[in-house]
Protein backbone atom coordinates (compact mmCIF):
# COMPACT_ATOMS: atom_id res chain seq x y z
CA UNK A 1 0.00 0.00 0.00
CA UNK A 2 2.92 1.98 0.87
CA UNK A 3 4.86 3.03 -2.25
CA UNK A 4 9.07 2.71 -2.95
CA UNK A 5 9.38 6.54 -2.04
CA UNK A 6 7.29 6.39 0.68
CA UNK A 7 8.91 4.02 2.27
CA UNK A 8 12.53 5.57 1.33
CA UNK A 9 11.33 8.67 2.43
CA UNK A 10 10.76 7.61 5.42
CA UNK A 11 13.30 5.35 6.02
CA UNK A 12 16.23 7.15 4.84
CA UNK A 13 16.67 10.57 6.62
CA UNK A 14 16.78 8.78 10.51
CA UNK A 15 18.99 5.83 8.99
CA UNK A 16 21.23 8.71 7.85
CA UNK A 17 20.97 10.70 11.16
CA UNK A 18 21.57 7.76 13.31
CA UNK A 19 24.03 6.43 11.34
CA UNK A 20 26.18 9.31 11.71
CA UNK A 21 25.25 10.74 15.34
CA UNK A 22 25.06 7.64 16.84
CA UNK A 23 26.62 4.78 15.27
CA UNK A 24 29.99 6.09 14.60
CA UNK A 25 30.04 7.60 18.03
CA UNK A 26 30.05 4.45 19.36
CA UNK A 27 31.91 3.14 17.08
CA UNK A 28 34.78 5.51 17.90
CA UNK A 29 34.44 4.94 21.19
CA UNK A 30 34.82 1.35 20.49
CA UNK A 31 38.63 2.10 18.18
CA UNK A 32 39.80 4.56 21.60
CA UNK A 33 40.20 1.65 23.49
CA UNK A 34 42.23 0.22 20.98
CA UNK A 35 44.45 3.25 20.71
CA UNK A 36 47.06 5.16 22.96
CA UNK A 37 48.34 8.65 24.27
CA UNK A 38 51.94 9.01 23.96
CA UNK A 39 53.63 12.60 24.90
CA UNK A 40 50.04 13.77 25.71
CA UNK A 41 48.91 13.02 22.24
CA UNK A 42 45.98 9.73 21.33
CA UNK A 43 48.05 8.24 18.67
CA UNK A 44 46.09 5.68 16.18
CA UNK A 45 48.34 2.77 17.13
CA UNK A 46 46.23 -0.07 17.57
CA UNK A 47 47.06 -2.13 20.80
CA UNK A 48 45.35 -4.15 23.75
CA UNK A 49 47.45 -2.76 26.13
CA UNK A 50 44.15 -0.38 27.52
CA UNK A 51 42.41 -4.10 28.51
CA UNK A 52 45.38 -5.54 30.11
CA UNK A 53 45.67 -2.21 32.20
CA UNK A 54 42.31 -2.67 33.11
CA UNK A 55 42.56 -6.35 34.22
CA UNK A 56 45.85 -6.01 35.71
CA UNK A 57 45.69 -3.01 38.06
CA UNK A 58 44.23 -3.41 40.99
CA UNK A 59 42.77 -0.23 41.33
CA UNK A 60 40.26 -0.55 38.54
CA UNK A 61 39.04 -4.18 39.49
CA UNK A 62 39.06 -2.98 43.28
CA UNK A 63 36.69 0.11 41.80
CA UNK A 64 34.52 -2.19 39.73
CA UNK A 65 33.78 -4.72 42.57
CA UNK A 66 32.57 -1.69 44.73
CA UNK A 67 30.75 -0.51 41.58
CA UNK A 68 28.87 -3.84 41.46
CA UNK A 69 28.07 -3.96 45.65
CA UNK A 70 26.83 -0.96 45.19
CA UNK A 71 24.38 -1.51 42.24
CA UNK A 72 23.38 -5.29 43.99
CA UNK A 73 22.76 -3.13 47.12
CA UNK A 74 20.49 -0.70 45.48
CA UNK A 75 18.65 -3.21 43.59
CA UNK A 76 17.61 -5.31 46.55
CA UNK A 77 16.89 -2.55 48.34
CA UNK A 78 14.59 -0.97 45.61
CA UNK A 79 13.19 -4.20 45.14
CA UNK A 80 12.25 -4.59 48.81
CA UNK A 81 10.68 -1.21 48.94
CA UNK A 82 9.22 -1.29 45.63
CA UNK A 83 7.68 -4.90 45.70
CA UNK A 84 5.70 -4.75 48.22
CA UNK A 85 4.30 -1.44 47.57
CA UNK A 86 3.13 -2.66 43.95
CA UNK A 87 1.60 -5.60 45.86
CA UNK A 88 -0.22 -3.47 48.23
CA UNK A 89 -1.34 -1.01 45.55
CA UNK A 90 -2.74 -4.27 43.28
CA UNK A 91 -4.39 -6.26 45.91
CA UNK A 92 -5.38 -4.29 49.04
CA UNK A 93 -5.62 -0.70 47.90
CA UNK A 94 -9.01 -0.90 46.69
CA UNK A 95 -10.46 1.93 45.47
CA UNK A 96 -7.63 4.25 45.72
CA UNK A 97 -5.64 2.68 43.84
CA UNK A 98 -5.30 4.58 40.44
CA UNK A 99 -4.44 8.02 43.00
CA UNK A 100 -1.91 5.87 45.09
CA UNK A 101 0.23 5.15 41.76
CA UNK A 102 -0.32 8.50 40.38
CA UNK A 103 1.39 9.49 43.92
CA UNK A 104 4.15 6.99 42.71
CA UNK A 105 4.90 8.09 39.26
CA UNK A 106 5.02 11.88 40.14
CA UNK A 107 8.18 11.80 42.24
CA UNK A 108 10.12 10.80 38.93
CA UNK A 109 9.56 13.76 37.34
CA UNK A 110 11.63 15.54 40.27
CA UNK A 111 14.81 16.09 38.45
CA UNK A 112 17.52 13.22 39.35
CA UNK A 113 20.16 16.23 40.56
CA UNK A 114 17.03 17.82 42.65
CA UNK A 115 16.99 14.39 44.40
CA UNK A 116 20.07 14.12 44.86
CA UNK A 117 20.55 17.61 46.44
CA UNK A 118 17.48 16.78 48.80
CA UNK A 119 19.75 14.08 50.29
CA UNK A 120 22.67 15.81 50.71
CA UNK A 121 20.66 18.58 52.89
CA UNK A 122 18.96 15.92 54.96
CA UNK A 123 22.26 13.90 55.10
CA UNK A 124 24.86 16.39 56.04
CA UNK A 125 26.67 17.05 59.47
CA UNK A 126 24.38 20.50 59.22
CA UNK A 127 21.84 18.91 57.62
CA UNK A 128 18.47 18.34 58.31
CA UNK A 129 18.41 14.69 59.77
CA UNK A 130 21.34 15.66 62.25
CA UNK A 131 19.52 18.73 63.47
CA UNK A 132 16.31 16.65 63.87
CA UNK A 133 18.22 13.99 65.86
CA UNK A 134 19.26 16.54 68.35
CA UNK A 135 16.01 18.20 68.54
CA UNK A 136 15.13 15.44 70.27
CA UNK A 137 18.11 14.96 72.06
CA UNK A 138 19.23 12.13 70.75
CA UNK A 139 22.92 12.80 69.77
CA UNK A 140 24.51 16.31 70.56
CA UNK A 141 27.10 15.82 67.48
CA UNK A 142 26.59 15.69 64.55
CA UNK A 143 26.38 11.99 62.92
CA UNK A 144 28.90 12.49 60.47
CA UNK A 145 29.58 9.23 58.78
CA UNK A 146 25.70 10.11 56.95
CA UNK A 147 26.84 11.67 53.75
CA UNK A 148 30.14 10.82 51.40
CA UNK A 149 29.94 6.95 52.28
CA UNK A 150 28.75 4.19 49.88
CA UNK A 151 25.86 4.01 52.15
CA UNK A 152 24.60 7.85 51.08
CA UNK A 153 25.03 6.50 47.52
CA UNK A 154 22.75 3.57 47.77
CA UNK A 155 20.16 5.72 49.75
CA UNK A 156 20.11 8.20 47.08
CA UNK A 157 20.12 5.78 43.71
CA UNK A 158 17.48 3.33 45.77
CA UNK A 159 15.22 6.41 46.31
CA UNK A 160 15.69 7.51 42.56
CA UNK A 161 15.06 3.62 41.21
CA UNK A 162 12.13 2.48 43.50
CA UNK A 163 9.47 3.80 41.45
CA UNK A 164 11.33 2.34 38.09
CA UNK A 165 11.32 -1.53 39.76
CA UNK A 166 6.93 -0.55 41.20
CA UNK A 167 6.22 -0.13 37.80
CA UNK A 168 7.38 -3.18 35.71
CA UNK A 169 6.48 -5.13 39.20
CA UNK A 170 2.97 -3.41 39.35
CA UNK A 171 2.14 -4.12 35.69
CA UNK A 172 3.38 -7.37 35.94
CA UNK A 173 0.87 -7.79 39.26
CA UNK A 174 -2.37 -6.23 37.85
CA UNK A 175 -1.81 -8.90 34.96
CA UNK A 176 -2.32 -11.37 36.90
CA UNK A 177 -5.85 -13.35 36.39
CA UNK A 178 -7.63 -12.49 39.27
CA UNK A 179 -9.60 -15.85 39.33
CA UNK A 180 -5.97 -17.94 39.58
CA UNK A 181 -5.77 -16.28 43.17
CA UNK A 182 -9.60 -17.41 43.97
CA UNK A 183 -8.73 -20.78 42.77
CA UNK A 184 -5.89 -21.26 45.61
CA UNK A 185 -7.64 -19.77 48.07
CA UNK A 186 -10.79 -21.62 47.40
CA UNK A 187 -8.50 -24.94 47.22
CA UNK A 188 -7.32 -24.45 50.56
CA UNK A 189 -4.20 -22.43 50.37
CA UNK A 190 -3.71 -19.80 52.89
CA UNK A 191 -2.62 -16.23 51.72
CA UNK A 192 0.96 -16.88 52.16
CA UNK A 193 1.20 -20.07 50.24
CA UNK A 194 -0.83 -18.22 47.37
CA UNK A 195 1.55 -15.39 47.32
CA UNK A 196 4.33 -18.19 47.15
CA UNK A 197 3.40 -20.69 44.39
CA UNK A 198 1.06 -18.58 42.53
CA UNK A 199 1.65 -14.71 42.50
CA UNK A 200 4.93 -14.29 43.15
CA UNK A 201 6.19 -16.69 39.97
CA UNK A 202 3.59 -14.81 38.25
CA UNK A 203 4.80 -11.87 38.50
CA UNK A 204 8.80 -12.68 38.08
CA UNK A 205 8.80 -11.05 34.79
CA UNK A 206 8.30 -7.81 35.93
CA UNK A 207 10.62 -7.98 38.94
CA UNK A 208 13.44 -9.16 36.94
CA UNK A 209 12.45 -5.94 34.49
CA UNK A 210 12.90 -3.68 37.54
CA UNK A 211 15.99 -5.54 38.41
CA UNK A 212 17.74 -5.41 35.27
CA UNK A 213 16.61 -1.59 35.37
CA UNK A 214 18.25 -0.89 38.64
CA UNK A 215 21.31 -2.59 38.26
CA UNK A 216 22.34 -1.20 34.96
CA UNK A 217 21.34 2.16 35.49
CA UNK A 218 22.85 2.18 39.18
CA UNK A 219 26.10 0.49 37.18
CA UNK A 220 26.83 3.63 34.86
CA UNK A 221 26.03 6.51 37.49
CA UNK A 222 28.36 9.35 37.97
CA UNK A 223 26.44 11.80 39.58
CA UNK A 224 25.21 10.40 42.79
CA UNK A 225 28.92 9.11 44.08
CA UNK A 226 30.11 13.05 43.10
CA UNK A 227 27.26 14.68 44.93
CA UNK A 228 27.16 12.55 47.87
CA UNK A 229 29.85 9.69 47.83
CA UNK A 230 32.74 11.00 48.70
CA UNK A 231 36.34 9.20 48.11
CA UNK A 232 34.92 5.67 49.62
CA UNK A 233 31.88 6.00 47.53
CA UNK A 234 33.60 6.40 43.82
CA UNK A 235 32.09 4.07 41.35
CA UNK A 236 33.53 2.87 38.05
CA UNK A 237 32.04 5.44 35.42
CA UNK A 238 33.83 8.17 38.13
CA UNK A 239 37.00 6.32 36.87
CA UNK A 240 35.98 7.08 33.30
CA UNK A 241 34.97 10.56 33.88
CA UNK A 242 38.59 11.46 35.64
CA UNK A 243 40.71 9.68 32.53
CA UNK A 244 38.31 11.55 30.19
CA UNK A 245 39.32 14.99 32.14
CA UNK A 246 42.39 15.70 33.73
CA UNK A 247 43.85 12.83 33.83
CA UNK A 248 43.73 12.61 30.12
CA UNK A 249 43.89 9.45 29.13
CA UNK A 250 41.16 8.55 26.84
CA UNK A 251 41.78 5.59 25.59
CA UNK A 252 42.28 3.80 28.67
CA UNK A 253 38.96 5.69 29.37
CA UNK A 254 37.21 4.05 26.39
CA UNK A 255 37.98 0.80 27.20
CA UNK A 256 36.43 1.03 30.74
CA UNK A 257 33.84 2.24 28.79
CA UNK A 258 33.44 -0.31 26.29
CA UNK A 259 33.47 -3.23 29.05
CA UNK A 260 30.53 -1.18 31.22
CA UNK A 261 28.98 -1.05 27.65
CA UNK A 262 29.26 -5.01 27.24
CA UNK A 263 28.25 -5.67 31.25
CA UNK A 264 25.51 -3.33 30.09
CA UNK A 265 24.01 -5.15 27.07
CA UNK A 266 24.84 -8.79 28.42
CA UNK A 267 22.89 -8.14 31.36
CA UNK A 268 19.81 -7.10 29.15
CA UNK A 269 20.01 -9.85 26.80
CA UNK A 270 20.32 -12.29 29.82
CA UNK A 271 17.11 -10.86 31.98
CA UNK A 272 15.59 -10.62 28.16
CA UNK A 273 15.86 -14.71 28.04
CA UNK A 274 14.95 -15.16 31.86
CA UNK A 275 11.49 -13.06 31.87
CA UNK A 276 10.60 -15.04 28.77
CA UNK A 277 11.27 -18.50 30.51
CA UNK A 278 9.34 -17.43 32.85
CA UNK A 279 6.24 -15.32 31.20
CA UNK A 280 2.78 -16.87 31.99
CA UNK A 281 1.39 -19.13 28.76
CA UNK B 1 -12.61 -13.15 45.75
CA UNK B 2 -11.46 -13.53 48.61
CA UNK B 3 -10.62 -9.87 49.46
CA UNK B 4 -11.97 -9.22 52.70
CA UNK B 5 -9.69 -12.20 54.84
CA UNK B 6 -6.97 -11.00 52.89
CA UNK B 7 -7.40 -7.61 53.72
CA UNK B 8 -7.90 -8.51 57.32
CA UNK B 9 -4.26 -9.55 57.07
CA UNK B 10 -2.68 -6.57 55.89
CA UNK B 11 -2.29 -4.05 58.05
CA UNK B 12 1.31 -4.73 58.20
CA UNK B 13 1.19 -4.14 54.38
CA UNK B 14 -0.34 -0.93 54.42
CA UNK B 15 1.91 0.43 57.17
CA UNK B 16 4.98 -0.85 54.94
CA UNK B 17 3.00 0.92 52.37
CA UNK B 18 2.65 3.79 53.68
CA UNK B 19 6.35 4.31 55.26
CA UNK B 20 7.80 3.21 50.87
CA UNK B 21 5.25 6.73 50.53
CA UNK B 22 6.81 8.83 53.34
CA UNK B 23 11.00 7.31 51.93
CA UNK B 24 9.50 8.92 48.46
CA UNK B 25 8.47 11.51 49.36
CA UNK B 26 10.62 12.74 52.16
CA UNK B 27 13.23 14.21 49.77
CA UNK B 28 10.74 16.58 48.25
CA UNK B 29 8.96 17.85 51.43
CA UNK B 30 12.43 18.59 52.76
CA UNK B 31 13.23 20.32 49.64
CA UNK B 32 10.63 22.78 49.46
CA UNK B 33 9.89 23.49 53.40
CA UNK B 34 13.47 24.98 53.50
CA UNK B 35 13.07 26.88 50.35
CA UNK B 36 10.94 28.87 52.59
CA UNK B 37 13.97 28.65 55.37
CA UNK B 38 15.02 31.95 56.41
CA UNK B 39 18.35 30.62 58.23
CA UNK B 40 19.31 28.36 55.10
CA UNK B 41 19.31 24.58 54.75
CA UNK B 42 19.32 22.61 57.30
CA UNK B 43 18.90 22.61 60.96
CA UNK B 44 15.85 21.54 62.75
CA UNK B 45 12.63 22.48 62.98
CA UNK B 46 12.52 25.11 60.20
CA UNK B 47 11.40 28.55 61.43
CA UNK B 48 11.30 32.02 60.53
CA UNK B 49 9.75 31.29 57.00
CA UNK B 50 10.38 33.88 54.57
CA UNK B 51 10.27 34.28 50.65
CA UNK B 52 13.63 36.29 50.31
CA UNK B 53 15.58 32.36 48.92
CA UNK B 54 12.30 33.37 45.77
CA UNK B 55 13.25 37.16 45.60
CA UNK B 56 17.14 36.21 45.30
CA UNK B 57 16.52 33.95 42.85
CA UNK B 58 14.33 36.21 40.62
CA UNK B 59 16.89 38.69 41.22
CA UNK B 60 19.61 36.09 39.79
CA UNK B 61 20.92 37.21 36.33
CA UNK B 62 22.61 33.73 35.62
CA UNK B 63 20.04 31.66 36.70
CA UNK B 64 17.73 32.73 34.13
CA UNK B 65 20.29 32.70 31.57
CA UNK B 66 20.52 29.17 32.75
CA UNK B 67 17.01 28.75 32.57
CA UNK B 68 16.96 30.18 28.72
CA UNK B 69 19.36 28.09 27.39
CA UNK B 70 17.63 24.87 28.70
CA UNK B 71 14.44 26.00 27.59
CA UNK B 72 16.21 26.90 23.81
CA UNK B 73 18.12 23.42 23.99
CA UNK B 74 14.81 21.56 25.05
CA UNK B 75 12.93 23.24 22.26
CA UNK B 76 15.12 22.19 19.60
CA UNK B 77 15.38 19.09 21.17
CA UNK B 78 11.82 18.28 21.01
CA UNK B 79 11.44 19.40 17.51
CA UNK B 80 14.24 16.87 15.97
CA UNK B 81 13.70 13.92 17.80
CA UNK B 82 10.29 14.21 16.70
CA UNK B 83 10.55 14.56 13.56
CA UNK B 84 13.46 12.23 13.52
CA UNK B 85 11.50 9.62 15.71
CA UNK B 86 8.28 9.77 13.46
CA UNK B 87 10.16 8.57 10.49
CA UNK B 88 12.02 5.88 12.57
CA UNK B 89 8.29 4.95 13.81
CA UNK B 90 7.08 5.12 10.26
CA UNK B 91 10.28 2.87 9.00
CA UNK B 92 9.56 0.45 11.49
CA UNK B 93 6.21 0.10 10.70
CA UNK B 94 5.82 0.46 7.36
CA UNK B 95 9.35 -0.38 5.44
CA UNK B 96 11.56 -3.38 4.72
CA UNK B 97 15.51 -2.78 4.60
CA UNK B 98 18.37 -4.76 5.31
CA UNK B 99 19.38 -4.47 8.89
CA UNK B 100 15.87 -3.22 10.27
CA UNK B 101 16.68 -5.04 13.37
CA UNK B 102 19.84 -3.44 14.19
CA UNK B 103 18.85 -0.28 13.60
CA UNK B 104 15.63 -0.30 15.62
CA UNK B 105 18.27 -1.69 18.74
CA UNK B 106 20.81 1.10 17.83
CA UNK B 107 17.98 3.66 18.12
CA UNK B 108 16.77 2.67 21.53
CA UNK B 109 20.68 2.67 22.71
CA UNK B 110 20.83 5.79 24.13
CA UNK B 111 17.77 4.58 26.46
CA UNK B 112 19.48 1.86 27.86
CA UNK B 113 22.91 2.80 28.14
CA UNK B 114 24.39 4.59 31.20
CA UNK B 115 24.43 8.41 30.35
CA UNK B 116 27.85 8.36 30.19
CA UNK B 117 28.85 6.16 27.81
CA UNK B 118 26.49 8.28 25.11
CA UNK B 119 27.57 11.54 26.47
CA UNK B 120 31.72 10.33 26.04
CA UNK B 121 31.08 8.81 22.29
CA UNK B 122 29.51 12.03 21.25
CA UNK B 123 32.37 13.78 22.60
CA UNK B 124 34.59 12.21 20.92
CA UNK B 125 32.77 12.44 17.28
CA UNK B 126 32.44 16.25 18.15
CA UNK B 127 36.33 16.41 18.50
CA UNK B 128 36.65 13.82 15.84
CA UNK B 129 34.92 16.39 13.48
CA UNK B 130 36.11 19.31 14.99
CA UNK B 131 33.10 21.06 16.67
CA UNK B 132 33.50 23.60 19.34
CA UNK B 133 31.25 22.74 22.33
CA UNK B 134 28.32 25.44 23.06
CA UNK B 135 24.39 24.88 22.99
CA UNK B 136 24.52 23.60 19.90
CA UNK B 137 26.32 20.63 20.61
CA UNK B 138 24.14 19.93 23.18
CA UNK B 139 21.31 19.95 21.16
CA UNK B 140 22.20 17.91 19.09
CA UNK B 141 23.18 15.13 21.93
CA UNK B 142 19.92 15.39 23.36
CA UNK B 143 18.13 15.54 19.54
CA UNK B 144 19.81 12.45 18.97
CA UNK B 145 19.72 10.71 22.63
CA UNK B 146 15.89 11.21 22.48
CA UNK B 147 14.86 9.88 19.00
CA UNK B 148 14.73 6.71 20.95
CA UNK B 149 11.67 8.17 23.25
CA UNK B 150 10.23 9.80 20.51
CA UNK B 151 10.29 6.69 18.44
CA UNK B 152 9.17 4.13 21.45
CA UNK B 153 5.62 6.46 21.73
CA UNK B 154 5.09 6.79 18.24
CA UNK B 155 5.41 3.78 16.90
CA UNK B 156 2.94 1.88 19.66
CA UNK B 157 0.96 4.61 18.42
CA UNK B 158 1.06 3.93 15.05
CA UNK B 159 0.60 -0.08 16.09
CA UNK B 160 -2.66 0.93 17.62
CA UNK B 161 -3.64 2.69 14.87
CA UNK B 162 -6.53 1.88 12.31
CA UNK B 163 -5.07 1.16 8.72
CA UNK B 164 -8.36 1.48 6.49
CA UNK B 165 -8.60 4.96 7.46
CA UNK B 166 -5.56 5.48 5.08
CA UNK B 167 -6.17 3.30 2.88
CA UNK B 168 -9.56 4.50 2.14
CA UNK B 169 -8.18 8.04 1.84
CA UNK B 170 -5.49 7.11 -0.71
CA UNK B 171 -8.71 5.31 -2.34
CA UNK B 172 -10.81 7.70 -2.56
CA UNK B 173 -7.59 10.02 -4.73
CA UNK B 174 -6.22 12.10 -2.24
CA UNK B 175 -2.41 11.82 -2.18
CA UNK B 176 0.20 10.30 0.19
CA UNK B 177 0.93 13.71 1.77
CA UNK B 178 -2.68 14.71 1.61
CA UNK B 179 -3.28 11.49 3.61
CA UNK B 180 0.04 11.96 6.11
CA UNK B 181 -1.04 15.28 6.86
CA UNK B 182 -5.02 14.35 7.32
CA UNK B 183 -5.15 11.19 8.33
CA UNK B 184 -1.92 9.79 9.83
CA UNK B 185 -0.90 12.73 11.71
CA UNK B 186 -4.28 13.81 13.29
CA UNK B 187 -4.20 9.94 14.16
CA UNK B 188 -1.21 10.05 15.45
CA UNK B 189 -1.63 13.39 17.76
CA UNK B 190 -1.86 11.83 21.34
CA UNK B 191 1.25 10.25 20.80
CA UNK B 192 3.05 12.91 19.27
CA UNK B 193 2.04 15.12 22.56
CA UNK B 194 3.45 12.54 24.84
CA UNK B 195 6.01 12.29 23.42
CA UNK B 196 6.94 15.71 23.47
CA UNK B 197 6.05 16.06 26.91
CA UNK B 198 8.82 13.62 27.79
CA UNK B 199 11.52 14.38 25.54
CA UNK B 200 11.05 18.12 26.60
CA UNK B 201 10.68 17.20 30.61
CA UNK B 202 13.72 14.29 29.95
CA UNK B 203 16.27 17.23 28.14
CA UNK B 204 15.28 20.08 31.00
CA UNK B 205 16.81 17.95 33.33
CA UNK B 206 19.80 15.95 31.19
CA UNK B 207 23.05 16.36 32.93
CA UNK B 208 25.43 13.10 32.08
CA UNK B 209 25.21 14.05 28.31
CA UNK B 210 25.20 17.53 28.87
CA UNK B 211 28.23 17.12 31.03
CA UNK B 212 30.19 16.00 28.45
CA UNK B 213 29.12 18.49 25.39
CA UNK B 214 28.72 21.82 27.33
CA UNK B 215 30.95 24.34 26.45
CA UNK B 216 30.96 28.15 28.21
CA UNK B 217 27.06 28.34 28.58
CA UNK B 218 25.63 26.78 31.66
CA UNK B 219 21.95 24.80 30.59
CA UNK B 220 19.87 25.12 34.59
CA UNK B 221 21.22 21.46 35.55
CA UNK B 222 24.67 22.12 34.98
CA UNK B 223 24.07 25.82 36.71
CA UNK B 224 22.86 24.13 40.06
CA UNK B 225 25.47 21.42 39.83
CA UNK B 226 28.15 23.60 39.46
CA UNK B 227 26.51 25.86 42.69
CA UNK B 228 26.68 22.45 44.86
CA UNK B 229 30.14 22.56 44.33
CA UNK B 230 30.22 25.83 45.89
CA UNK B 231 28.17 24.84 48.89
CA UNK B 232 24.43 24.41 49.40
CA UNK B 233 21.89 27.59 49.60
CA UNK B 234 18.09 27.67 50.12
CA UNK B 235 18.23 29.55 46.24
CA UNK B 236 18.33 26.39 44.74
CA UNK B 237 15.70 24.98 47.13
CA UNK B 238 13.88 28.00 45.53
CA UNK B 239 14.57 27.04 41.90
CA UNK B 240 13.74 22.99 42.57
CA UNK B 241 10.61 23.85 44.48
CA UNK B 242 9.59 26.11 40.58
CA UNK B 243 10.54 23.64 38.85
CA UNK B 244 9.19 20.56 40.57
CA UNK B 245 5.41 22.72 40.59
CA UNK B 246 6.23 23.22 36.40
CA UNK B 247 6.39 19.28 36.12
CA UNK B 248 3.63 18.63 38.29
CA UNK B 249 1.54 21.32 35.98
CA UNK B 250 2.64 19.65 33.24
CA UNK B 251 1.59 16.15 34.09
CA UNK B 252 -1.95 17.82 35.30
CA UNK B 253 -2.24 18.99 32.01
CA UNK B 254 -1.53 15.94 29.96
CA UNK B 255 -3.99 13.94 32.11
CA UNK B 256 -6.45 16.26 31.22
CA UNK B 257 -6.01 16.44 27.25
CA UNK B 258 -5.72 12.39 27.63
CA UNK B 259 -8.99 12.72 29.66
CA UNK B 260 -10.77 14.51 27.19
CA UNK B 261 -9.69 12.90 23.91
CA UNK B 262 -10.58 9.33 25.42
CA UNK B 263 -13.98 11.18 26.30
CA UNK B 264 -14.30 12.26 22.85
CA UNK B 265 -13.38 8.63 21.14
CA UNK B 266 -16.00 7.26 23.78
CA UNK B 267 -18.84 9.51 22.77
CA UNK B 268 -17.80 9.22 19.32
CA UNK B 269 -18.32 5.21 19.94
CA UNK B 270 -21.57 5.50 21.39
CA UNK B 271 -23.01 7.58 19.04
CA UNK B 272 -22.30 5.26 15.90
CA UNK B 273 -25.20 3.97 14.43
Amino acid sequence: MYSRAYKMLVSLPPLLWVGLFLLLPYALMFAHSFWAVRDGVIVHDWNLHNYATLFSKPVYVEVLLRTMRIAASVTLSSLLLGYPLAYYLSFHAGARKELLYQLVIVPLWVSYLVRGYAWKTILGGEGVLNGFLQYLHLTHEPVAFLLYSPFAVVLVLTHIYTPFVFLPIYAALEHIPRPLVEASQDLGAGSLQTFLRVILPLSIPGLLAGATFAFVLSLGDFLAPLLVGGASGTMIANVVQSLFGAAFDWPLGAAISVGILILTISLLFLSERLEKRWSFK
Amino acid sequence: MNGHAANRRAPFLKIYAALVFIFIYLPVVVLVLYSFNRDGVGGFPPRHLTLDWYRRLFADASIWDAVVNSLMVAAGSVALSLTLGLLAALALDRANFHGKALFRRLVLLPLILPGIITGLSLLMFAVFAGAQLSLFTVFLGHGTALISVATTEIFAGLQKMDRAQEEASLDLGATPWQTFWRISLPNLKLSLIAAALLIFTLSMDEIAVTFFLIGRDNTLPLEIWGRLRRGITPEINAVSTLIFALSVGLIVIWYRMRASALGAEAQEFLERP
